[in-house]
């Protein structure tokens, strides 16, 4: 009996693990930036070239900076939901036009809908290297004082969006 | 098959760049070498080819050329991407059980293993029979002759 106890003792501790590990994401990366001033960066509107925008332009206020591209296919999975909270209005929405053409950026706007307030172009990836982007889309929830509050690995899914990054903003905004 | 074409493939691009000085490629192969490439976790920033790591390695040639440490450019992309961009985790209150559990669970099998020869080596040669058991024996077999292992008297 005890003889038989202890590799079925091991056994389910080891089940225990693999479960747990199961529903680990190994891509997901806990972000450092978390909890840390969103990095400052000047760049020009996808739309209107000439002019700039800095992070420190929406101080004040609680917002998502979503990484995007028109290359990146998982983009085009969140890009509904992102239409949809532009269209209530509950926070306003920037985009990040990560390492793409400008012309196609803008034509895929165009097709699937531009929930952005503005959209940013990081031609080269820099500014993605000073947020820690490694894989678009990413969506980083900034509360009034600048500072990073939530970062969104991946595309954001509805539960996502209900159970972390609205509460979340609700509790920021107040 | 894939990550020696990827490993080729990064030779490569890394010999089509090196227009350096053969020390400061020197500093970024060994650089690169202690970094994980975020896109394709299991390859350092050397052997991946992504586009990311890529433009990560553009970041360290030019924190190179700009003549910062080693420990300054490990740092600026730990305060990115955080201690996992590192393959040598560094030894910290949440990483305690990384370092030291393989050592621990030896020490656990070592115990076990010494317990259970020791418990061994204290069990007798032979079962022997109880004294109601020694009882029964003798009356059905008769007292005890040469053949105490029993086996057939008759």
């Amino acid at each position: 009996m005890k003889r038989a106890f202890w590799p079925l003792a091991i056994f389910l501790v080891l089940v225990g693990f693999l479960a747990v590990g199961l529903k680990l994401d190994p891509r997901e990366v806990p972000s450092p930036l978390v909890g840390k001033p969103a990095p400052a960066f000047d760049l020009p509107l996808l739309h209107q070239p000439d002019k700039r925008f800095v992070p420190a332009d929406m101080r004040g206020k609680v917002w998502l900076l979503n990484v995007w591209a028109s290359w990146c296919v998982s983009c085009r999975e969140e890009h509904p939901l992102l239409v949809e909270l532009s269209r209530k209005g509950v926070l306003p929405i920037l985009g990040l036009n990560y390492k793409d053409r400008g012309d196609e950026a803008q034509r895929w706007l165009k097709q699937f809908g531009n929930p952005y307030q503005l959209s940013v172009v990081d031609a080269d990836g820099r500014t993605g290297i000073d947020y820690g982007v490694y894989g678009v889309p990413e969506t980083y929830l900034i509360g009034p004082d600048g500072v990073i509050r939530f970062k969104q690995i991946g595309p954001i899914t509805p539960a996502v969006l209900e159970q972390k990054i609205l509460p979340l903003a609700l509790s920021l905004k107040q | 098959m894939n990550r020696l074409i990827c490993t080729a493939l990064a030779a490569f691009c890394m010999a089509a760049f090196a227009a350096d000085k053969p020390e400061t490629e020197q500093r970024i192969r060994m650089l690169s070498e202690k970094l994980r490439c975020l896109v394709c976790q299991n390859q350092t920033l050397a052997d991946s080819n992504a586009e990311l790591a890529q433009d990560l390695r553009q970041q360290l040639r030019e924190q190179v050329a700009a003549g910062r440490s080693d420990d300054q450019i490990l740092d600026y992309l730990v305060q990115r991407y955080g201690d996992f961009v590192l393959y040598d985790p560094p030894f910290k209150a949440t990483t305690v059980l990384l370092w030291v559990g393989p050592f621990v669970l030896l020490g656990i099998a070592g115990l076990v293993l010494v317990v259970t020869l020791r418990r061994r080596r204290r069990l007798p040669e032979e079962p022997t029979l109880g004294a109601d058991a020694q009882r029964l024996v003798q009356r059905v077999l008769g007292p005890a002759d040469e053949d105490k292992r029993g086996g057939s008297p008759r």
